[in-house]
């Protein structure tokens, strides 16, 4: 869908973007993901084609990115904002125009939306009368109206409270089925693991990292293990080749422990080597979440560039 | 293009439909006209209350017959009886007076005026003045001249100035007028130019702060936004001038049509008045020296006013006000891109301003009084002073070429402005928070696009 090559972006006394080479497969929803500054906001602006790259080139369905591409995306940024004084419908209608619908397409499918989320009584309201959460829906609407392909949402979240959070993360997840193509950009993690397919992880103006959700935590599963069990008396002995003890949690007999296999060692060999000493009662892997992920690998390239420094 | 064009319709349409934009479109001719009738009021009342009637007791039985009414006092006759007069006066109004010319004037050469309060000075001098007219004919009369002579002998020249135009003909000319249309003009250009001008940087810092640019722009050009905004809030320009013309020349009609039956009301009241005092009291109204001057100045205003070419100078204003406008409203919105408030606009806005406000100040001493000097000249030819200079040299009459030249001149410093105002814009749009400094703008304007 969206292929990012080499790009670089350039200020005066900093560089944004060093590099990046992105693919954004058709029709998954992709996480962008990075701390603040890390230059998300930098590669967003040249997909929307608001700035131009210094270096790179971007295929959108493989053709060379160009203006006739702008009504096919649809770009909520994180610093949006309406018109104050004008009335809701006729700014949608407004915002709708200028990705290329004509004034009456626009309107049956604002009709439509409003009654679908339920505001048909703001259309004759002036944003400033509105709520920041009414806003928001209100730009959810216009970033999606003229039926993009390619949908960019940065920090679409922000200024909802959690039942309208829903209903607009359940509208994404129905625009994705539909067939368009999400790139999501955030620091929530949880809603990253339970929306995107795909991910990329910049730091420092650097990619760090991409894959399908799947593969990365595959990839970062170290063998980590939470044990249950009930001591049978004698005192078991973490120091031994089989594991490192990560964390232990006792209650009188209950006891429940977090272990890092080592690397020559299975579940198996722990087991065996467990199962005369203790009574086990659950045994659980300790899968990764993104958000460790992205603490470890950020934390990481900062220990790096301080080593380098 | 198609894209523009939505910009325009929404930038001028939101303008248009505003309250304000109806209440200016009607208010400032308003106020200007009634500033007018104001004017005419006031000396209008002025008027009336130094208007005098003047009871005369003429004991010399002569000078009395030569006493014309003028405006502001109206002679009366009602008897000779001086202690008579007196015990009547104090019932009659403050405005009432007895005026008692003894037997022997012509020799004392001296009255008496007695009034209620103290008398009003203006009508005073006044009788004085007329009194010694009598005197002086009366003299004239004792050596033989008569009042033939004395009109034979009166001379009134006047200055008929004429110009040369390129054709050869002459023009007929009139510096005052020419003088007032050019103020009128500088004055004019350089407000609209600053409200409208102001207007697009304003419009530019809601956006920012809006936050709605980023929304616009992936949609969008900033070049194209940008030059949607200052070609719609021109066009708002355009259309007040053209309403303001419209509405002023409504107004003048139906004030003037008001006005001058209003004067005739005043005259019959006038007379209705004289007739009263006539009938119930008696008396005399000696002579009236009807004025009719006012009709011969207002039908030579009519004509100074056909001398100048207003066709010109309509045109000449709605070309020099677009290429002052646009070359002004590019650089309003490159400072409306680089700032986040109005306050901190303001250390942008007065360097940019310099040449408009140094021509407006200049154009009331050295432009007006030498339209064709070096100075004038020269500033006339400048995109950034041009519109004022070359609107206030105008009414003077200036070359076609030299207008032709100004306004290429003025288009191409329009295209290098916006220019130049592009590539600040297109970066300063999306920079919050950060406090911009010319070097800043500087740096904007070499980024690669």
């Amino acid at each position: 869908m969206l292929s990012l090559r080499n790009i670089v972006k350039q200020y005066a006394n900093h560089r944004a973007l060093d590099d990046v080479s992105i693919d954004i497969p058709e029709g998954k929803i992709f996480g962008l993901l990075g701390p603040n500054g890390a230059g998300k906001t930098s590669l967003i602006r040249i997909i929307n084609q608001i700035t131009a790259p210094d270096a790179g080139e971007i295929y959108f369905n493989n053709e060379l990115l160009s203006p006739k591409h702008i009504e096919q995306i649809g770009y909520l940024p994180e610093e949006r904002g309406l018109y104050k004084k004008m009335k809701v419908g006729e700014q949608m209608i407004y915002l709708a125009q200028l990705k290329g619908l004509n004034k009456s397409e626009a309107k049956q499918r604002l009709n439509h939306w409003f009654e679908k989320l339920d505001i048909t009584s703001w259309w004759d309201k002036k944003v400033e009368d509105l709520s920041k959460g009414m806003q928001q829906k209100v730009q959810f609407i216009a970033t999606i109206l003229h039926d993009p392909k390619l949908i960019i949402l940065d920090e679409p979240f922000s200024g909802f409270d959690p039942v309208n959070a829903q209903i607009i993360q359940d509208e994404i997840l129905e625009l994705n089925k539909n067939g368009a193509t999400i790139i999501y950009s955030t620091h929530r993690m949880e809603t990253v693991e339970e929306l995107c397919d795909n991910i990329a992880l910049i730091n420092k103006s650097k990619k760090i990292l991409d894959g399908s959700v799947k593969d990365i935590k595959k990839l970062y599963k170290n063998q980590s293990y939470c044990i249950d069990f009930v001591s049978k008396g004698s005192i078991l002995n973490h120091d031994n080749p089989y594991y490192d003890l990560i964390k232990l949690n006792a209650q009188e007999e209950q006891v429940q422990i977090d272990i890092k296999i080592n690397p020559k060692f299975q579940l198996n060999d722990v087991l065996n080597f467990l199962i005369p000493q203790v009574e086990i009662h659950q045994v659980k892997e300790i899968v990764p979440t993104i958000h460790d992920i992205f603490i470890e690998k950020v934390t990481q390239t900062h220990a790096t560039i301080h080593e380098q420094n | 293009m198609n894209k523009i064009r939505l910009i325009i319709q929404r930038e001028y349409l939101t303008r248009v439909r505003k309250k304000s934009f109806l209440l200016t479109t009607f208010l400032v001719p308003l106020f200007f006209i009634g500033m007018y009738v104001g004017v005419i009021f006031l000396t209008k009342k002025s008027f009336d209350e130094s208007h005098s009637y003047v009871y005369v007791v003429d004991d010399s039985a002569d000078v009395i017959h030569k006493l014309n009414s003028s405006k502001n006092v109206t002679y009366l006759k009602e008897g000779n009886d001086l202690q008579h007069q007196i015990g009547k006066l104090n019932k009659e109004d403050g405005r009432t007076s007895i005026l008692h010319i003894p037997t022997d004037f012509y020799e004392s050469e001296t009255v008496e005026f007695l009034s209620n309060d103290k008398p009003n000075l203006s009508i005073e001098s006044e009788i004085s003045d007329s009194l010694n007219r009598i005197i002086k004919d009366k003299k004239y009369e004792s050596y033989g001249i008569t009042s033939e002579i004395r009109r034979s002998i009166k001379s009134d020249v006047k200055i008929k100035s004429k110009e040369i135009s390129e054709n050869g003909n002459t023009i007929e000319s009139n510096t005052e007028i020419s003088m007032a249309i050019a103020l009128v003009l500088s004055v004019l250009i350089y407000i609209s130019l600053f409200l409208y001008g102001s207007q697009v940087m304003r419009g530019i810092i809601e956006e920012k702060s809006n936050r709605i640019i980023e929304v616009i722009i992936s949609s969008v050009k900033p070049f194209q936004l940008m030059m949607g905004k200052i070609i719609g809030i021109g066009l708002v320009g355009l259309t007040q001038f053209a309403l303001w013309i419209f509405v002023s020349i409504s107004l003048v009609l139906i004030v003037s049509n008001t006005l001058v039956s209003k004067e005739d009301f005043t005259n019959q009241l006038l007379k209705n008045n004289t007739q009263q005092v006539n009938s119930s009291k008696n008396t005399e109204v000696l002579s009236q020296d009807e004025t009719v001057i006012t009709e011969e100045t207002i039908s030579e205003i009519i004509q100074l006013i056909q001398t100048v070419n207003l066709p010109l100078i309509i045109g000449c204003f709605f070309i020099f006000f677009l290429g002052g406008y646009l070359i002004y409203s590019a650089l309003f919105a490159a400072v409306g891109s680089a700032v986040d408030s109005e306050t901190e606009a303001s250390q942008f806005t007065l360097p940019i301003t310099m040449p408009l406000l140094l021509t407006y100040a200049l154009s009331f001493g050295v432009l007006i009084n030498n339209p064709h000097g070096t100075v004038a000249t020269w500033l006339s030819f400048i995109p950034f002073t041009s519109p004022i200079a070359m609107l206030v040299r105008i009414p003077f009459g200036v070359p076609t070429w030299q207008i032709i030249v100004s306004a290429i001149l003025l288009i191409l410093g329009f295209v290098l402005t916006t220019w130049f105002a592009a590539r600040i814009y297109r970066v300063g749009i999306l920079m919050h928070g950060k406090k911009a400094s010319y070097k800043e703008l500087i740096k904007w304007f070499k980024y690669k696009s």
